[in-house]
């Protein structure tokens, strides 16, 4: 079964990414994906451009890291994580996750697990450009305690 | 005898540098005393590395704490929280 990392500044298409991942596999019974994109609003201000830098080396290997966590603790075939970075503007996708197995349960729990411990381990930083100027994004704690939950 | 420096994202831009070799001595063994001799230099470092201000280590691309030993050839990268998804 495939574990895939991948960043780059692409743009990515799903559905040919699952389709790839189920051809000739009718063992997976459950497919669980998500997709997070960029927002024209933040903090209450518009948002015109982002930026996503990210800190080459470290990423993939804290994705691989956040991916064979995830394998060992649920019962999973494949995970898949596409991260973008550069330039990007609201509508346009920002990462992916995509997690199959054979019952819904794990590839629903995996897919959450990955992406809550990506916002807290992988080294991507947003840089945004408002009507103020431009910023870097600052991190939320509400993401920490997502990452938190899976430690009970 | 040196390290390899990252700064990353806001702090690169606040210092002004992305990379830099650092010579270690007896006095920067671990993460805490390689921060305290950067806080040396002022002006933005001793700002953005004072502490209780919110910023990340890696050593050779793995988080550790401040007590983390440092030696000879690791890449030490400083970094603010991380925002990415």
């Amino acid at each position: 079964m495939t574990s895939v990392v991948r960043v780059q500044e692409a743009d990515f298409d799903l559905g040919a990414e699952i389709r790839a991942l189920r051809l000739g596999n009718p063992r997976i019974g459950a497919v669980a994906s998500f997709i997070g994109c960029v927002r024209d609003m933040n903090e209450g201000d518009s948002v015109g451009l982002m930026y996503l830098e990210h800190y080459p080396g470290m990423t993939e290997r804290q994705l691989e890291k956040i991916c064979a966590e995830a394998s060992g603790r649920w019962d999973i075939f494949d995970t898949l994580v596409i991260h973008r970075v550069g330039e990007l503007k609201p509508l346009d996708q920002i990462v992916c996750v995509v997690v199959t197995s054979a019952h819904r349960g794990e590839s629903f729990s995996a897919c959450e697990f990955i992406m809550d411990y990506l916002k807290t381990r992988a080294p991507f930083w947003k840089r945004e450009s408002t009507p103020h100027g431009e910023r870097w994004v600052d991190a939320r704690a509400k993401d920490d305690a997502a990452a938190e939950r899976w430690k009970q | 005898m040196t390290i390899q420096l990252v700064f990353l994202a806001r702090l690169r831009e606040r210092f002004g540098v992305s990379r830099e070799s650092f010579v270690l001595s007896a006095q920067t063994e671990t993460v805490a005393n390689l921060l305290a001799a950067l806080r040396e230099r002022g002006g933005a470092f001793a700002e953005e590395l004072a502490e209780g201000r919110a910023f990340r280590v890696a050593v050779n691309q793995d988080v550790v704490e401040l007590d983390h030993p440092l030696k000879v050839g690791d890449e030490v990268a400083i970094f603010p929280p991380v925002t990415g998804g």
